[in-house]
């Protein structure tokens, strides 16, 4: 029986029941996910200064899994795309968009091409990507699948599969401009404002990647917070969680985004996302 | 013999032509050189930032199979009843990573998802691979049994002491898949170490994967020194007391998905729409949907999955071929024999789902990848048994001098029924295994099963996992004839999982 009683005890000694009940957020992992940790756990210490209550941040590896987690309330508060935040919120009633960042109202995605494709940058929808290989970001991402194929779909009248060479789905955006600057794939469609930040850290080489086609606008990104976390963490604790994020101003914090800032939000700004997944096809009506 | 052999080979030759094995990287040897370079200089300061996910590792994988011995105990009991013969090849048809796909929604991120996408698999293994230990067993210590002495006496005063040390190599063998299982998890998002593995490669970071992959081997070349008998029941518990604080389990999620997000979206539109969360049954509507869900994606998958495994069977069957001299005292010098073992160990160590997950950095995701991790594991595996099976063997007097001649007419002809039914034997893994590998961009059944779940169809999700079970135990039991009709067998040997 020796061992049994040393593992209780060691048991016992390992673990310590949390006290107060704990916040938690998640974020989508749509960019440099190295040290996702380190980027959010300086978010979550924010949260906890401004909202008084423990806060702390959940790793996930895929929008999928940012989504369950909000659906299963592993999590009461998301950092999500424009689809990622509208398949959450139909999946939890009462669930809310509080914020989103200055960018996100008009977000654009960059169809970016490996140089020696010879694609040039134009004002009107890139038809010469045709029989090119290609690739989406996330298969949950807005920016990075949901509106290049949308736009995609518009001009060829036909499905991604039947245009390109090959259609490739990187995981993310950074991961989508290395392939594309390297060469494996030809095409592909960007987050501009994961572009315009790497850009500047001078990490792409933009003698072997451009810039070939901006998209209209869109709205993005948002902030989601479950409608019960008012009944779980006190009366007006979203509105709470909504000002300290309003009120989020130190640089350090919002480039982990990257935003300059965060705006209110509302869930009916996401209705064009919820419309433009619906003819796409991944959301079924 | 020859002729199964030979169709093999024309089937895996004729995919060949169909099958889509390019290269799409521009510079793979560049990628490969940096990789090589990591290799050299891994990175030892993260291990104590991933601390925990190597401790997640272990304690998942001594949960998962606990779970799976008690489990896979109780319904080997039963084995003899076709329904829990059939419910066990149902479980076990499913891999792992697909049974986490469809807990992570269910139960969400924690242990619980882990321990039962290990758990469950392997209770489907252990009551298949238990039954058949018992069914070998010398049956006469049980006549010396009083005849009115009760099942459970019989059990363990008949069988259980004779069957032991066999049921103890093959759990023991199966705690270092589980293991292999457990880091493998993390590539899909449990916090294990498969999810700063992933990380690693997906950055490009290969100094820190090299230390990652270099503490997994540790771990796993170690066993045997901190895995004893003695100190189980102390890691077991420790492992559960470990998990059991990170567990919450909600009735309500539960409910909803197996009650309602799996069901058909025409069965649920309805009473989304106008919001009263109704059941109805558009006979013709459901129809269509299942229709679709099987021309655009079921069947592309499964044409895919089995283009792939066909391909990967026969290039497992001459990979084995080849490296088998390599290791085989009537061929290889002692030192020569050592140093293949190595690199067939690292190579079987390795999972297929890692060594996939390279090859795609290195050349894009084409099935090439896939074939070249699943021959390279498999055949590592093959060559390793079917080494042991030569080694034993004693030449002929008369046998040729000769090495060439040798192992063509004197040896190969020797061990190869059971290579062959290694082989085969393999087969339905190495089904489930291609299926799996669709999670990495190259378009077999997992291909449209991640689409399902990042785009949360559920209902979807599950039509596309039975499809995958089905057509799992369809080539497990296409295998059994062949092996049955061909008079070969694995032998006794447990340890070809």
């Amino acid at each position: 029986m020796k061992p049994v009683r040393m593992a209780i005890l060691l048991t016992l000694a390992l673990t310590t029941a949390p006290l107060a009940q704990t916040f938690h957020f998640t974020a989508i992992p749509d960019q440099n996910t190295a040290r996702l940790k380190e980027r959010f756990d300086k978010i979550a210490t924010y949260l906890s200064d401004k909202l008084e209550v423990p806060t702390k941040y959940i790793p996930v590896k895929s929008y999928s899994a940012s989504v369950a987690a909000f659906k299963n309330n592993d999590v009461q508060l998301a950092w999500f795309g424009g689809l990622s935040g509208v398949q959450a919120r139909r999946a939890v009633p009462g669930a809310q968009a509080i914020a989103q960042g200055e960018e996100d109202m008009a977000f654009v995605t960059y169809f970016i091409a490996n140089t020696s494709t010879g694609l040039e940058a134009s004002d009107g929808f890139p038809a010469a990507i045709e029989a090119h290989t290609f690739t989406f970001g996330s298969k949950g991402s807005t920016s990075g699948r949901l509106m290049p194929e949308f736009f995609i779909r518009r001009h060829f009248q036909k499905s991604p599969n039947q245009i390109f060479k090959r259609v490739g789905f990187s995981g993310d955006h950074s991961k989508t401009i290395a392939l594309v600057q390297s060469g494996s794939y030809q095409v592909g469609a960007v987050n501009f404002a994961v572009w315009e930040k790497e850009v500047k850290a001078g990490i792409i080489d933009t003698s072997k990647v451009r810039v070939i086609w901006k998209t209209p606008t869109y709205p993005d990104y948002n902030w989601s917070i479950r409608g019960d976390a008012d009944a779980a963490y006190g009366e007006g604790f979203i509105a709470r969680v909504k000002d300290a994020l309003l009120s989020m101003s130190d640089r350090n914090l919002l480039d982990s985004f990257p935003r300059a800032k965060f705006i209110a939000a509302d869930n009916k700004m996401y209705e064009p996302i919820l419309e433009t997944a619906v003819d796409v096809g991944i959301i079924e009506k | 013999m020859t002729r199964a052999s030979l169709t093999l080979l024309l089937i895996a030759i004729l995919c060949a032509f169909v099958a889509d094995i390019e290269v799409t990287t521009l510079d793979p040897w560049g990628e490969l050189g940096r990789m090589a370079w990591g290799a050299l200089t891994p990175d030892a300061s993260v291990l104590y930032t991933f601390r925990n996910a190597l401790l997640n590792t272990v304690t998942f994988a001594f949960c998962g199979i606990s779970l799976g011995i008690v489990a896979g105990g109780l319904l080997s009991a039963g084995f003899q009843l076709t329904p829990v013969r059939l419910f066990c090849g149902f479980i076990r048809a499913i891999h792992e990573i697909f049974w986490a796909f469809l807990f992570l929604p269910v139960v969400g991120l924690n242990p619980v998802c882990g321990i039962l996408a290990i758990g469950i698999p392997y209770a489907g293994v252990f009551a298949k691979v238990y039954s058949e230990i018992w069914q070998e067993a010398d049956r006469r210590p049980l006549r010396g049994l009083p005849a009115t002495a009760s099942g459970l006496s019989r059990f363990l005063y008949g069988l259980l002491p004779l069957t032991l040390p066999a049921l103890r190599n093959y759990t023991s063998y199966r705690f270092e898949c589980a293991l292999r299982s457990s880091a493998v998890l993390g590539f899909i998002g449990l916090p294990t170490l498969g999810f700063h593995l992933e990380t690693a490669f997906r950055e490009g970071l290969y100094s820190e994967a090299a230390i990652l992959m270099y503490a997994f081997y540790l771990l796993i070349g170690s066993l045997r020194y901190w895995v004893k008998p003695r100190l189980i029941p102390l890691y077991v518990l420790l492992s559960i007391g470990l998990t059991s604080t990170a567990i919450r389990l909600s009735w309500a999620n539960l409910t909803r998905f197996f009650s309602y997000e799996i069901l058909p979206w025409p069965i649920r539109r309805q009473g989304f729409v106008d919001g009263s969360g109704d059941l109805s049954l558009p006979v013709d509507q459901t129809w269509t949907w299942l229709v679709t869900r099987f021309t655009d994606q079921a069947l592309p998958g499964i044409y895919d999955t089995a283009i792939l495994t066909q391909i990967a069977l026969a290039a497992t069957g001459l990979l084995t071929l080849l490296a088998l001299p390599s290791i085989c005292r009537h061929f290889a010098s002692p030192l020569v024999s050592r140093l293949s073992h190595y690199v067939l160990i690292v190579a079987r160590t390795t999972p297929e789902y890692i060594l996939a997950y390279i090859f795609v950095q290195l050349w894009g995701p084409s099935l090439l990848p896939a074939i070249a991790a699943i021959a390279l594991h498999n055949g590592a595996i093959l060559a390793y048994l079917s080494g042991q099976h030569a080694d034993r063997i004693q030449l002929r007097l008369d046998a040729p001098g000769r090495r060439a001649d040798r192992y063509g007419f004197e040896v190969l002809p020797r061990i190869y029924g059971q290579l062959l039914a290694f082989l085969f034997y393999r087969w339905e893994i190495m089904m489930r295994e291609s299926a799996i590998l669709g999670i990495l961009g190259i378009t077999t059944l997992g291909f449209f099963i991640d689409s399902a779940i990042a785009e949360d169809k559920m209902d979807q999700f599950v039509l596309l996992l039975l499809v995958t079970a089905f057509l799992n135990m369809g080539i497990d039991s296409l295998s059994q004839r062949l092996r049955k009709g061909l008079h070969i067998s694995i032998g006794s040997v447990k340890t070809v999982e």
